[in-house]
């Protein structure tokens, strides 16, 4: 599976993912990859799925929340191609996009679309998730559903 | 006096100083200058101002996106201050305005010193200029969780927003083109400005694309300069030399998920409700505004805000700026008259505070809109964080 976006131009070296410095709510949420599974926080008294990660329901103010693995499957609330190279050795274009997971519409998450052409990406499009290592961490990847 | 605090307040005068590509003047020396403009202009001196804000105070790197704090100008200028705060978590960049409306009221200041330095012309020439990104080190706060998918800049997560708002409500690039293309044409007609030469739809469409659907005249230009503006309590503004203007309502609000990837319209950004208070503190209405200096950190700011203020119904901007004439310097709602951060430079909401006061008090010139307008619209955008404001020259 191809770890970095779609290239069409560049020489140089592909920039490293840059990370997110991690605390103890939202670790799990990246390195729950490691065994395959996309992990979100969950009230365990209402089933709200609260993301970002914290042990507070927004709907009913439990603090009984855990992680929880979801399908790993989403939609493409929004995106964009983008076409700048922003840093020597940035392959473009590649996909931005916001995705729902198909649970809880509100959780909502920033990631690149990758494994297919960035034109043939559309508002709600299914997509589902997979995992890249860099350093410590499994960064959360979408790619269309349809992928085999 | 009015329940609503900001009726109290007046902006009393205004300062700006070179704007461009690259000074030769530091970023201090580009505050100074505005500053004592502003200070000026008000008719007071420094012994007047006892109170300094900024939006959003001082960044300790080297982006250029806020070299120069309250403290920087407090000593500059030796300030003798009653009040100060350099608050970043506010409601965009008028936060700065918010805060000194409450000092005021509370008594802790009667002139209060506001200013936005911006140093990202120069900052480009050494490295990646407010880069969303920190080379060397683990992303910490607000766009975190943007950090591992090479989002490099505000740009790429705006368009994010851009594009659900271009597929949901269906303008076309040639719409979205009169925001630039009407901008350049009042910065042709503002000697400060720093793009001059006007652009047809043609060289809009043909530039290149940033990230779809931005487009390079979407885009604000990074610039070296600064703009200053005193707030005065109002009757301290009755002995300043220019006509009042009052700072009439204030929308400051937050009800959505303040947060870069929750946020809960995507469309709208957070400005529906920070236009609904703003027009809750008055009795004025959309249809009283004379003219509008819109935010336009990327032109789809300015067209929500031309829906969100009222200007014209959801998803309605593009018939509106169609063709260009109802934003024109001498159209029914004059929009960004001064060239806004499009053309005349990413001053960040307070050149168009700068401008909407130049318009009333008719210091315009060439770009003087006719009628002696009265009422100005004015706002800021950007994701979760809006804020807005309505002058009013008495």
């Amino acid at each position: 599976m191809p770890t970095t976006p779609p290239s069409t131009s560049s020489d140089g070296m592909q920039p490293a993912r840059a990370l997110p410095v991690t605390d103890l709510d939202t670790h799990t949420f990246w390195t729950s990859g490691a065994e395959g599974r996309l992990s979100i926080y969950r009230c365990q008294d209402c089933a709200y799925y609260i993301h970002p990660p914290v042990r507070f329901c927004p709907k009913c103010e439990s603090r009984n929340v855990a992680p929880e693995a979801v399908s790993g499957r989403g939609t493409i609330t929004s995106f964009t191609i983008n076409h700048q190279q922003w840093l020597p050795g940035l392959k473009v274009p590649y996909v931005l996009a916001l995705v729902s997971i198909v649970e809880q519409d509100d959780v909502r998450l920033a990631t690149n679309i990758m494994n297919c052409a960035p034109e043939s990406v559309t508002m709600d499009m299914p997509v589902k998730v997979f995992f890249e290592q860099v350093e410590d961490l499994w960064v959360p990847l979408f790619e269309p559903e349809t992928v085999a | 006096m009015s329940a609503y605090a900001e009726k109290n307040t007046a902006i009393t005068g205004i300062g700006q100083s070179e704007v461009s590509r690259g000074s030769s003047k530091s970023a201090l020396e580009l505050t100074v200058d505005a500053c004592m403009q502003a200070i000026t202009d008000a008719g007071l001196t420094r012994a007047d101002i006892d109170g300094v804000a900024s939006w959003p105070g001082s960044d300790d790197n080297e982006s250029g996106f806020s070299p120069v704090g309250t403290a920087g100008i407090q000593d500059a200028l030796r300030l003798k201050l009653n009040w100060y705060a350099g608050a970043r978590e506010a409601p965009g960049q008028y936060g700065a305005v918010f805060n000194a409306i409450g000092a005021i009221a509370a008594g802790m200041a009667k002139n209060v010193l506001i200013f936005r330095t911006m140093y990202e012309a120069s900052a480009r020439k050494k490295a990646f200029a407010n880069s969303l990104v920190r080379g060397g080190q683990r992303q910490s706060g607000g766009f975190n969780w943007y950090a591992p998918y090479h989002t490099y800049a505000a740009a790429l997560q705006q368009s994010l927003m851009f594009n659900k708002y271009v597929h949901n409500s269906g303008i076309k690039p040639e719409q979205v083109g009169q925001i630039a293309i009407n901008q350049r044409r009042n910065a042709s007609l503002n000697p400060a400005a720093v793009y001059r030469t006007p652009i047809t739809l043609d060289d809009y469409m043909n530039a290149r694309i940033i990230a779809t659907p931005l487009r390079l005249y979407d885009c604000d230009v990074p610039i070296d300069g600064c703009t200053a503006i005193i707030v005065s309590r109002m009757d301290v503004a009755r002995d300043c030399p220019h006509p009042i203007v009052r700072i009439e309502a204030i929308g400051s609000s937050m009800h959505y998920r303040n947060h870069w990837v929750q946020l809960d319209a995507l469309d709208t950004q957070a400005q529906p409700k920070v236009a609904e208070m703003m027009w809750s503190r008055t009795d004025l209405k959309p249809k009283d505004v004379d003219m509008a200096q819109l935010y336009d950190g990327f032109s789809f700011h300015t067209i929500n805000w031309l829906e969100n203020f009222g200007f014209c119904e959801k998803y309605g901007a593009g018939d509106f700026i169609e063709g260009g004439t109802r934003i024109a310097l001498e159209g029914e709602l004059p929009v960004n008259t001064g060239g806004g951060a499009l053309s005349a430079g990413r001053l960040h909401a307070y050149g168009a505070v700068h401008e909407a006061c130049t318009q009333l008090w008719g210091r315009g010139a060439a770009r003087q809109v006719k009628g002696d307008p009265r009422v100005v619209a004015t706002s800021t955008a950007g994701g979760p964080l809006a804020g807005a404001m309505l002058l009013v020259k008495e």
